[in-house]
């Protein structure tokens, strides 16, 4: 039993620094549907909002940093838009996504994210997960009804608290970290970490760091065999040297002082 | 729908459906599961369920309750798990694990709402058609600036998978031997999912051990290995037994062990 068509849907501008993935639900095509507007909003609008405004400025009117403001908008757009389009097409009703987004910048990375598509890093050998799911799963870990352990035994899995598109307005999770030369990021849809181990996930990231295709698909491939019947997505980012935010001598002569 | 099969010497006496969310288990009658004898406490143990998960909690009985052949306090039960309260057995049969395979729907993400954990539990809408298995190149978007190379791979599961199991890993094993250089005559286990030969930023590449047997791909460097006298190209080769391989001027030998 093998699922037929692809829900997940993928997206990314490496100039922009920027990486999308969205794994879609809903009956018939709709999950698929959902993903690639996600997707298809998030990055296009993104790409123009980013050839004018500057994600690590605080923004006037909000006093967010506007990497942050440009996220929550452009999520509430493409949730909008699922929500609305589920609502008037009775084929699309039900439908919603999961979604990670990272956008590096200024030698850090904001991470948002919504249900159970994960981000994880990479360092000095270490791999750690980034992001943590809004699962039923998730809720019964940190409310210590089962252990990490017990939980990829569990039949619940697959069961999301938060998906975009499903209501009219969702909150995304959205988190800041500072990047290092040589990390790796990996984003993947739960066809990957519900088939091969953490474990297993680093061992492939460290041995085969330097051809991450060839490691994509090493993951992809790990998953088939281990008998994964879901779609399975993933992107890898390897953060290749410091890229700091340019800023002007003047600014840089303030923050001697500071 | 999980269930427990309640018996004594070999002999059924009834079936019980774990459709409540708190399943008691006592001498005394308000129980749920009544049995009564007198090696069973009044209120001797309870099972939470949760969605397709079940948990066996005992509430401090007298004589204690054992899950395959083990006193447990708090047991997070699997498929055929066998509950012994004094003479008598309970089975754990989960259906849904059982019956996994005919489910059309079994691994579709679906959301769950704040109190709807009923609704979540019902069979969700139209699977998906039988159309053709559109399996997606990996796709590699490799974009770079001064800042990061992404690299993007994506599938919707191809072909039949035929176990609904996860398959084992090959049940050979198997060897390199090092026939030349300086370390000749040693012999490396392949014991690990992926092991990498050769020297980095010369010659890498990787033995990958999988269901089907052990496959070499070239990781990095201007030259590609070669194994029986022939240059591999940028695909996975699988090897064979006494299959011999020139890797960064190394040659070793490939065989199973038995």
């Amino acid at each position: 039993m093998v699922r037929s068509h692809n829900e997940d849907s993928i997206a990314s501008d490496g100039d922009q620094g920027l990486v999308v993935l969205a794994d879609g639900m809903g009956g018939y095509n709709a999950g698929e549907v959902a993903s690639g507007m996600a997707t298809t909003v998030i990055i296009t609008e993104l790409q123009q909002l980013l050839e004018k405004r500057v994600p690590y400025e605080i923004d006037a009117h909000s006093g967010q940093l506007v990497a942050h403001q440009l996220l929550h908008e452009q999520i509430a757009k493409a949730n909008t838009s699922i929500y609305q389009a589920a609502q008037s097409q009775p084929q699309y009703a039900g439908m919603g996504t999961t979604l990670v987004v990272a956008l590096f910048y200024d030698n850090k990375m904001t991470v948002a994210h919504i249900g159970d598509s994960r981000l994880y890093r990479l360092r000095g050998g270490e791999l750690r997960q980034v992001t943590k799911d809004h699962s039923l799963l998730q809720e019964q870990i940190d409310s210590g009804v089962i252990t990490p352990q017990q939980a990829r035994q569990s039949q619940n899995k697959n069961l999301v608290t938060r998906a975009l598109g499903i209501d009219p307005i969702v909150e995304a999770e959205i988190h800041d970290y500072e990047t290092q030369p040589e990390d790796i990021y990996l984003l993947c849809s739960d066809g990957l970490c519900d088939m091969v181990s953490d474990d297993d996930i680093g061992l492939a990231l460290q041995t085969l760091s330097s051809n991450l295709k060839l490691c994509a698909q090493h993951l992809v491939q790990t998953a088939n065999d281990n008998g994964g019947r879901d779609n399975i997505s993933v992107i890898l980012v390897r953060v290749l040297r410091d890229y700091p935010a340019p800023r002007s001598i003047v600014g840089k002569m303030m923050s001697w002082f500071k | 729908m999980a269930k427990l099969i309640l018996s004594m010497d070999g002999l059924v006496l009834k079936e019980i459906a774990l459709t409540k969310e708190r399943t008691t288990i006592g001498r005394k009658p308000h129980n749920d599961i009544q049995i009564d004898n007198l090696a069973v406490s009044g209120e001797h143990a309870v099972i939470v369920t949760i969605l397709q998960d079940s948990f066996l909690e005992d509430l401090g009985s007298t004589n204690g309750t054992v899950v395959n052949g083990q006193p447990i306090k708090k047991h997070f039960l699997q498929n055929n798990d066998i509950i012994e309260l004094g003479k008598y057995k309970l089975k754990y049969v989960n259906e849904a694990v059982a019956g996994q395979a005919k489910a059309a729907d079994f691994e579709k993400t679906m959301v769950l709402r704040p109190g709807s954990v009923k609704a979540a539990t019902a069979a969700p809408a139209a699977s998906a058609p039988a159309g053709a298995a559109a399996a997606a190149p990996v796709a590699a978007a490799a974009g770079a600036r001064n800042l990061s190379d992404t690299v993007a791979g994506q599938t919707a599961t191809a072909a039949p998978v035929a176990p609904p199991k996860p398959a084992a890993a090959p049940q050979k094993n198997a060897a390199l031997q090092l026939l030349s250089g300086a370390n000749a005559g040693k012999e490396l286990d392949l014991t690990k999912p992926l092991t990498t030969l050769g020297k980095p930023g010369v010659q890498v590449a990787v033995i990958t051990r999988r269901p089907q047997g052990f496959f070499i791909t070239h990781v990095e460097g201007a030259s590609f290995p070669v194994v029986n006298g022939k240059t591999l190209d940028a695909q996975a080769h699988s090897l064979n037994d006494h299959d011999v391989i020139e890797l960064a001027g190394v040659k070793m030998e490939f065989f199973l062990k038995t």
